[in-house]
């Protein structure tokens, strides 16, 4: 069965030409893909980011942005390699708005 | 606290990647950087120096492969035979991936896509723009790449033949355009300037 991302042949609208520069926040997330996959850390494969991007199913294309899509998939590939737990993540967000409320 | 918008007023590209306001994903994308930086896993200074590479990778590479290429016929055979190999001669790691170079020729036009995802040849031009990765091109160049072509301002005869290239994880695609006509006697830097990351993706020619 084909899935949602493998939309090659599919009929579509036209290209919109559109460009952005990448913000700071997408910059670091493509940083962390860098330095993961890195083989001193071996910590993520590209059919890891892949799989975990297509996990994320049909409507994470419609509704979700590439880097979030790519910072999800980083997350969840180290929740499921063990490296970071669901716990100390929650923690973690809960903390960043704590700081964000505070500034 | 200064509001950023206000210090450049130039209007927003409406595109996909939103880069407004702090929301879930860039908390996210916090968390986990400090979370790993925490562990030892990564440093501040490695996620600085990552990022300064990729700013540093622009299509201005390709041109300088492009150009070397169209004035070293020695140059073009080692690209054209090993992609990966000849990049690095100009000092171009391709890392994990392996570079394929495809010629463009009077009677023969390459493509390139990625339909399944967004594999680009980002040691080489850098960061893809945002249509590479949209449903759009993604869905269309491998169905109706003539009528994507002229969406770009490229009319291909029919009587020249069109290879639309699928990129994947492991093989990125590079086309190697045609020199424009007119430039010969041309030294590589003025031939480098002529080289636009669109022809280098298929997207368009080289015009002098």
């Amino acid at each position: 069965m084909r899935q949602h991302h493998d939309m090659g042949g599919l009929p579509a609208g036209p290209v919109e030409r559109q460009e952005h520069d990448y913000a700071l926040w997408e910059k670091r997330v493509d940083a962390l893909m860098v330095l993961l996959s890195e083989p001193q850390r071996a910590l993520l494969r590209v059919d890891e980011l892949r799989r975990n991007i297509e996990a994320l199913g049909a409507a994470a294309y419609e509704n979700m942005s590439y880097y979030e899509r790519w910072i999800s998939a980083i997350a969840n590939t180290l929740l499921q390699r063990g490296v970071l737990s669901a716990d100390e993540l929650g923690r973690k967000l809960a903390e960043i708005e704590a700081r964000k409320t505070a500034e | 606290m200064t509001d950023i918008h206000h210090l450049h007023p130039h209007p927003h590209p409406t595109a996909p990647d939103r880069d407004g306001p702090q929301g879930y994903y860039q908390a996210l994308e916090i968390a986990v950087r400090e979370l790993l930086i925490g562990k030892g896993i990564i440093s501040a200074d490695d996620v600085r120096r990552a990022v300064e590479a990729m700013d540093a990778r622009t299509p201005a590479q390709g041109a300088r492969v492009v150009a070397r290429a169209w004035t070293n016929p020695g140059y073009k055979a080692r690209l054209l035979a090993d992609g990966t190999a000849a990049v690095r001669e100009l000092g171009i790691e391709m890392a994990t991936t392996r570079l394929i170079v495809v010629e463009n020729a009077p009677a023969l036009h390459n493509l390139v896509v990625c339909t399944l995802c967004s594999c680009y040849p980002r040691m080489v031009l850098g960061l893809p723009p945002d249509w590479y990765k949209s449903r759009a091109y993604r869905s269309r160049a491998v169905r109706e790449p003539r009528a994507v072509l002229r969406e770009f301002g490229t009319e291909l005869p029919e009587a020249v033949e069109l290879r639309v290239h699928d990129s994947t994880a492991d093989m990125r695609y590079l086309v190697l355009p045609e020199r424009p006509p007119g430039t010969e006697g041309w030294s590589e830097e003025r031939l480098a300037a002529l080289v636009t990351r669109d022809s280098m993706i298929g997207v368009t020619r080289c015009r002098a």
